[in-house]
């Protein structure tokens, strides 16, 4: 058990007073991140990347990767409570999060998200801790075809289970498609429907449309009844987190299923929002409370959070034993790593066993630490629903605004968000649906970029989407998920049958 | 590249000279005109997305420039990645006048414009300084049969047309100019050239032995090479480099022949320099170059130098301009005779 | 994101039948800008390449149309539902209030900065929507200001659009 006593020395340089101190920094600087849209996690630690470089190199990854954890845990604050996803991979905990702080129920929604995004970065802690070198060789088989099955399952596994008109769900999803080819194309390196407008040259932003059609949109849809009918009662109860814990414990199998996504597409890598939104729909398919998501459900909740932050976590492991960055964040402190003389890559753990180690322990103790941290901020996020209506919607307009703004350093971002809360709106009204939308957003561009690389690589045959037994079963997982509405049924009742006989 | 590069080094050498009496006039004003100095943080735009190898670059800058406290205003860098950097170039074009600002340039300088037609050249902007040259080098992974550069092409012009697979960063760029020309040594023999989005993609890409070469800058390989699942063949420069330091058990940067040496007669680098808005006057130029030789004279830069096996050289002034002009017509060359360049 | 607000008070301004038949209108020109710069790009399958740039954009420009060809069709049958309001007059008074002021907000953040523009956004906003008085409106106006100030030009040095105020003070 070499692993252990490594882990052990790890921890011994994460607890020193100097480190502790560090860690608890990076976990609030973090959550300020996560909760301002306009600070994504990578602005963040790039920012602070060069102050810490006058510390050890070990507890400036700790603080930076601290700042990474805050982050994600502040992500979910301002979906739950404004409707605004504040990172991309909170987009899913809106579905369910925001119709619950609607009802009252807003602490109740943030444990629940808070406490799945701890346990799913535990796992993946504990998957790096001990799989390591094998989930890096895992990772290396997947080619361009692997990506693409990969994101064929995230689309199948979230498509075909919604109540609205079926033609109004695929125009919205094409509308999503169109928006995501906008831009250049990486392939051909030709631009594409920009028209030769320079705004249009970096294409349409997920986070700045997602700020839009639900933030702006949910803020005109409330306007439109007048202020006195927004009257959200954020009870205050101190007990809520231990309540909402003993409901949280019927849905282990639905954390269980999140963490392998999560860590699965985090390894990968996929990505935290391509696998907030897998977990999502395959919880919703799988659940018996599947017709309820999206009105208001814990487990619609439990489900995208755990994902996204194992993905999260883990994406930090290709990070450090290959070299590619799982996400933005990673990406920079992987900049940060070479600054320090230390080379990402396979001998990474060998060579700097110290740095790696007090890495991997500092993820043990900042997730401790960042979950005590926010959960005992609980009823303080939750209070904020309690200021005065006519206050907080301007201040959440300007920070909208910031968000549209920072992405990509344009005013014209912040128009373009103007007009997809127009839209946000419109479509809310005349339930065309908006999860199809962004998910073609988020997902078009790297789906068409896989497919058409995998088509390079096979001379144009489609042949290599079954080529051989990797591809092949994601594939056919695929295919399972996207007919699960005709089976699901079929194995429900063959299970009831199941259990009549053995009655 | 192959004839026409082996001309232009030629002319760029004569060049030399006289860029240099021009630079000892650039040097004289430089003591005169201590005066500018920032007075608000000065904007770094990279006009490539977060991790690559500009970006990594343009971030240590910003490091050491405040671990050191070399300027009275920090750097805040920006990524201006859209339209393969086009974004960031236009918005520096568009910034007339504006001193607090600054971009790092890689060779879309020259490949964006042309391969899409977005209206943008580096006469829209104010040299400044190049910091170094980005090395290429040929890549295949550790299991392959190929030891030589000269092996691997042969099994490549012996086999079918698209029969090997080379990865590389973006279309139409630097990885696939490298990649036309390898075909032209070859006497028209097609790779299947696949792009991908970052150099650590690309590196990945061939060590899982989904593609069968690739031609990644150094830093961008090094990793895997230390760990021995790639094997470097050849270098695109000139000479050797220049550092003897063992990066895998039995062999350093300067042990890998150059591309040449081992008869494929092609070479490539690339520009890492910086650039200003037009309209800005000398002494704010010279204040960046003074800020970027207190950069390049720290230890931190000379480290990171040798880890990305940069060629290291430094030019300012109307050196710098007349080799960036030079390397705009080879680019215009090349990119002509790969077919592309953008039809209106 | 279903919509539980339905019955706007007031008399309807726009029935729901209106806005479909618009919002699917809308739907086929982006379909049509869609297809005719996909065609430009080259929509072929190409022989050892596979898809050409405007392959997929050019099927998902097709596919939009068709679908809202569909919802367009089945408005225009469907005589009775659909006449019910899609807004009313009183309603879209507000959705009005809150967009017009987020334009302008929008439009001035370009011309005098984004700090003095949001200050003064949250300060007419409290006060026409929350009749606030200007002892709260202006305290917290600035407030929150300084505290995004702080925030992002000093602390996280983000650089937000500035103006000849901030300007004076150096930044």
């Amino acid at each position: 058990m070499e692993e252990i006593s490594s882990l052990f020395q790890g921890f011994g340089v994460a607890l020193q007073p100097y480190n502790l101190a560090l860690m608890a920094l990076g976990i609030v600087l973090g959550v300020i991140i996560g909760v301002l849209p306009g600070l994504g996690g990578a602005n963040g630690v790039a920012i602070l990347l060069p102050l810490t470089f006058s510390m050890p190199p070990t507890s400036a990854i700790i603080m930076l990767s601290c700042i990474y954890w805050g982050a994600l845990f502040g992500g979910a604050i301002t979906s739950i409570l404004f409707n605004i996803p504040g990172e991309p991979w909170s987009v899913a905990t809106t579905f369910d999060g925001y119709p619950m702080a609607q009802q009252g129920r807003a602490g109740e929604a943030l444990t629940a998200a808070f406490t799945s995004s701890f346990v799913g970065a535990l796992f993946a802690v504990i998957v790096i801790t001990f799989l390591a070198p094998l989930v890096a060789k895992f990772a290396l088989r997947f080619g361009p075809a692997e990506f693409f099955a990969v994101q064929f399952l995230t689309f199948a596994s979230f498509v075909g289970m919604g109540r609205a008109s079926p033609l109004k769900t695929i125009a919205s999803m094409m509308l999503g498609f169109a928006l995501a080819a906008v831009g250049l194309d990486i392939v051909t390196g030709q631009l594409r429907m920009t028209y030769g407008t320079t705004e249009l040259l970096r294409g349409f932003e997920f986070l700045v449309a997602v700020i839009g059609l639900f933030g702006i949109g949910e803020i005109l849809t409330t306007m439109e009844g007048g202020l006195s009918l927004k009257g959200v009662q954020a009870r205050l109860q101190l007990n809520v987190v231990l309540q909402t814990w003993k409901k949280l414990a019927q849905f282990k199998l639905t954390a269980f299923r999140s963490c392998l996504i999560g860590c699965w597409l985090g390894i990968t890598p996929g990505g935290a929002t391509p696998a907030s939104f897998m977990s999502y729909g395959v919880a919703k398919k799988m659940s018996k409370n599947g017709d309820r998501f999206g009105k208001g459900e814990l487990e619609g909740v439990v489900a995208p959070e755990t994902a996204a932050h194992a993905a999260g976590t883990s994406a930090l492991l290709p990070m450090l034993t290959l070299g590619i960055p799982g996400s933005p964040t990673a990406a920079v402190l992987l900049g940060g790593l070479l600054i320090w003389g230390l080379q990402p890559g396979p001998l990474l753990f060998i060579e700097h066993k110290e740095f790696v180690w007090g890495l991997i322990a500092s993820m043990y103790l900042g997730n401790v630490a960042g979950f005590i941290i926010v959960l005992t901020c609980v009823p303080l996020f939750a209070a904020i629903l309690r200021i005065p209506f006519s206050i907080i919607t301007p201040v959440i307009m300007v920070v909208c605004a910031i968000g549209a703004f920072t992405v990509n350093n344009a005013i014209f971002d912040v128009w373009l968000m103007v007009l997809f809360g127009v839209i946000g709106y419109v479509f809310n009204k005349l339930s065309y649906p908006l999860p199809p939308l962004v998910l073609a957003l988020v997902l078009g561009d790297m789906a068409e970029n896989s497919f058409r690389q995998s088509m390079l690589l096979s001379q144009g045959s489609l042949a290599i989407f079954w080529s051989n037994w990797l591809v092949g079963s994601v594939f056919g997982l695929g295919v399972i998920m996207l007919l699960w509405p005709l089976i699901g049924p079929l194995v429900h009742r063959a299970s009831l049958l199941i259990r009549d006989r053995a009655a | 590249m192959y004839a026409i590069l082996r001309y232009r080094h030629a002319r760029i050498a004569g060049l030399l000279f006289g860029a240099l009496a021009l630079n000892a006039v650039g040097l004289a004003s430089d003591a005169l005109a201590q005066g500018w100095q920032p007075t608000k943080p000065i904007t770094f735009i990279i006009p490539a997305g977060t991790g690559g190898g500009a970006d990594q670059m343009a971030r240590f800058i910003q490091g050491v420039v405040s671990k050191h406290n070399l300027s009275p205003q920090p750097l805040v860098v920006i990524n201006k990645s859209g339209g393969a950097g086009a974004e960031g170039f236009l918005d520096v074009k568009q910034s007339s006048g504006d001193a607090h600002k600054i971009i790092i340039t890689l060779s879309n300088l020259f490949t964006t414009p042309m391969a899409t037609g977005v209206p943008f050249g580096w006469k829209d902007l104010t040299p400044v300084a190049m910091l170094s040259l980005d090395q290429f080098v040929l890549w295949v992974h550790s299991e392959s049969p190929h030891k030589t550069a000269q092996e691997y092409l042969g099994a490549v012009k012996a086999g079918n047309d698209r029969q090997f697979k080379m990865a590389g960063t973006g279309s139409k760029q630097e990885d696939q100019i490298i990649t036309v020309a390898l075909e032209r040594v070859i006497g028209g023999k097609k790779f299947t050239y696949v792009p991908f989005e970052g150099g650590g993609k690309v590196a990945t890409q061939l060590v899982g032995k989904h593609v069968d070469s690739t031609v990644n800058n150094p830093i961008e390989a090094v990793a895997h090479w230390k760990a021995g699942t790639l094997r470097a063949l050849c270098i695109f420069d000139a000479k050797r480099s220049t550092y003897t330091a063992k990066v895998t058990p039995n062999m350093a940067w300067s042990d890998i022949p150059t591309c040449k040496e081992s008869g494929v007669n092609v070479e490539y680098q690339m520009l890492r320099g910086i650039f200003m808005p037009p309209g800005v006057n000398q002494a704010q130029v010279d204040y960046y170059v003074e800020l970027l030789k207190k950069v390049m004279a720290t230890e931190d830069w000379k480290s990171f130098m040798e880890q990305g096996a940069f060629n290291q050289t430094f030019m300012s002034g109307g050196q710098y301009r007349s080799w960036v002009e030079s390397a705009e017509n080879l680019h215009r060359d090349l990119m002509k005779e790969a077919g592309f360049l953008h039809k209106p | 994101m279903e919509s539980d607000r339905d019955t706007p008070s007031g008399d309807a301004l726009v029935s729901v039948r209106t806005m479909e038949i618009v919002v699917t209108l809308l739907f086929i020109a982006a379909g049509t800008v869609v297809i005719i710069d996909s065609l430009r790009l080259g929509i072929g399958w190409n022989e050892h390449e596979g898809p050409a740039s405007g392959y997929f954009p050019f099927y998902i420009g097709v596919i939009m149309m068709l679908a809202s060809a569909g919802i367009l069709i089945r408005t225009l049958l469907a005589r009775e539902s659909g006449s019910e309001s899609f807004v009313g007059v009183h309603a879209a008074r507000q959705v009005v209030l809150v967009l017009v002021p987020l334009l302008a907000y929008v439009g001035v953040t370009a011309l005098i900065g984004f700090y003095v523009a949001s200050a003064i956004y949250i300060a007419l906003f409290m006060r026409y929507f929350g009749r606030y008085g200007w002892t709260l409106n202006v305290p917290v106006a600035t407030g929150v200001v300084a505290l995004l100030f702080f925030t992002f030009e000093r602390w996280f040095l983000v650089p937000l659009p500035k103006g000849p105020i901030e300007a004076y003070f150096g930044y």
